[in-house]
């Protein structure tokens, strides 16, 4: 124990305390301390706030390594100049296009966009509607002397109505079943591949390709299980689909930080990585002394001189100028170019 | 899962010298199912003003991998067998560091996908007991696949060298590159 605490990351270990923190103080103040907070929900927030508190961790963790830093730093340097605007909106866009929708998974081919969109989807609405509710957030209620009309309560405040039975209430009591079936069509999908990609079934693992597919449908299919309960077996098998839906999901929350999940919040950094490029080729292209052509920003070779610098690596000459001057195909050049020359010293070109 | 069969007495041996930039390499790279039909090995002039000599380039599996250490998403990963594996397509942001940073000029950027790829020594086929594509096609042994001592026999005159100098770094490899004898080191410059 004395050792886990002694190899804890300190910075990392504040910042996550701070996010769990703040993860309650919503909860307290979103619920009217607890007035609209239902308990029977309470182990989906203790999983929430574990997860928020190890996404934390890691990912203050993830920002101390010399690249991130670098990418954290400069896309934040570069959003906040006097381009604000210009890059704000962009990278909105971009949000938009890159995370909401993942269109650049059609490049990599469109059944799997598809697939990564259904799934994505379902999670990312399941996500938009189960949190505030565990929060406490939202709830809804039958007024006394009223009881055709549901009342959705936000933050405490009436925030509209709809009548029982009506298409209205049938959509959003229904909001998670719309979720699962996208999840699990998406997840198929997606498991369809592993099975027939000779790529994928190569370098596959069953930690990190499969058990995330199969986690997903777990929760969706428990969680088609409960409405499948209520709605045809008149809650007769309710606690074993509630308690089968509460594991399923509490692993994956818990999971979150550590496993693949943990790409979701990474993928966020694709935007700062697009405007680093972006606010990079504005400021001037590096040349490479070999090819003589244009081939990334100056901005980006320096950069990254000075984090192999911090990692250990030292590609600088003599001359003081460096191997990372050279574009890759200078790289390729400059060494059958020696190799050659090696060769040629030898007095035989072959051997 | 499938089973890993992956013959660790099996080593890459490369003598760009014998290239004869006639781009078999590329169209069978496109062949590796890991790589989805694109090609990943680099066939370039060397300088095309002064002359016709081709290099050819296939990733080295370098020890201690420059790509894997700048990439800011952690998609870059060596395995037990010393492989370092094209960019994890979930992780990776698409950034280029590992692009600019490889001391060989192998990574390639995807620019629509986002997505770095790279040759993983077409694992495929190389985790199952088999040739890398490249070296199974390559008509004049510029790519060599198999063990040390079948081409030390092949090559009397020639050595494997796996360490290389550029600038002040020194880089060991997997992948090794065929030398006069008594060569130790590639010192690009
Ligand atoms: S040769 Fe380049 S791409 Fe291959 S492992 Fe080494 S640094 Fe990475
Ligand atoms: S392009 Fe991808 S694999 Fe390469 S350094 Fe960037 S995130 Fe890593």
């Amino acid at each position: 124990m004395n050792r886990l605490f002694r190899t804890l990351n300190k910075k990392a270990l504040i910042k996550a305390i701070i996010a769990a923190v703040l993860v309650i103080a919503l909860v307290l103040v979103g619920s009217r301390n607890l007035q609209n907070f239902d308990p029977a929900l309470i182990a989906y927030l203790i999983g929430t706030i574990f997860a928020v508190f190890g996404i934390a961790y890691r990912y203050s963790i993830w920002l101390q390594r010399p690249p991130t830093r670098l990418y954290w730093r400069r896309s934040m340097q570069f959003l906040f100049s006097r381009h604000f605007i210009p890059y704000f909106l962009r990278s909105l866009r971009l949000f938009f296009r890159n995370i909401m929708f993942q269109r650049f998974l059609v490049y990599r081919g469109r059944r799997r966009w598809i697939g990564h969109f259904l799934l994505a989807t379902g999670c990312m609405l399941a996500f938009a509607i189960t949190i505030p509710l565990t929060f406490g957030w939202i709830h809804f209620i039958l007024k006394p002397g009223d009881d055709t009309t549901y009342y959705a309560y936000l933050f405490g405040f009436e925030a509209g109505s709809f009548a029982l039975g009506s298409t209205l209430a049938f959509i959003a009591f229904h909001g998670l079943v719309w979720c699962s079936v996208l999840v699990t069509v998406g997840a198929v999908i997606m498991m369809k591949r592993r099975f027939t990609n000779g790529g994928l079934i190569a370098t596959q693992t069953f930690g990190n390709d499969w058990l995330p597919l199969i986690l997903l449908i777990a929760i969706s299919l428990t969680g088609l299980g409960i409405s499948y309960d209520y709605t045809f077996l008149g809650g007769k098998t309710y606690q074993f689909m509630a308690v089968t839906h509460a594991i399923t999901v509490i692993l994956f929350l818990v999971w979150l930080p550590f496993g693949k999940f943990f790409h979701i919040f990474q993928r966020l950094a694709q935007l700062g990585a697009n405007l680093y490029k972006k606010e990079g080729s504005r400021r001037g292209m590096a040349v490479c002394p070999h090819t003589k052509k244009e081939f990334a920003a100056q901005i980006h070779v320096d950069d990254l001189k000075k984090v192999t610098e911090k990692l250990g690596f030292n590609f600088g000459k003599e001359d003081g100028t460096s191997h990372l001057d050279l574009s890759p195909e200078g790289k390729r050049s400059a060494l059958a170019r020696a190799h050659f020359e090696a060769r040629k010293e030898s007095g035989h070109f072959f051997g | 899962m499938p089973v890993t069969d992956y013959h660790q007495e099996m080593a890459f041996f490369v003598d760009m010298q014998r290239c004869i930039g006639c781009h078999a390499c590329e169209m069978a790279c496109a062949e590796c199912e890991t790589n989805g039909q694109e090609s990943m090995i680099h066939v370039n002039y060397v300088n095309r003003a002064e002359s016709v000599q081709t290099t050819v380039q296939v990733c080295m599996h370098c020890e201690d991998p420059a790509c894997a250490n700048v990439c800011p998403a952690d998609a870059i990963h060596k395995d037990e067998f010393g492989v370092v594996h094209s960019a994890n397509t979930s992780r990776c942001i698409g950034c280029s560091n590992c692009v600019l940073a490889c001391p060989f000029g192998v990574p390639k950027k995807m620019e629509e996908a986002e997505l770095m790829m790279k040759c993983n020594m077409c694992y495929d086929r190389t985790s199952a007991g088999k040739k890398p594509m490249c070296a199974t096609v390559c008509p004049s042994q510029a790519l060599f696949y198999g063990t040390r001592e079948e081409i030390e026999r092949m090559r009397p005159d020639s050595v494997p060298v796996n360490s290389f100098k550029f600038g002040k770094e020194e880089v060991n490899t997997k992948v090794s590159i065929m030398m006069p004898k008594g060569t130790h080191q590639l010192i690009v410059g």
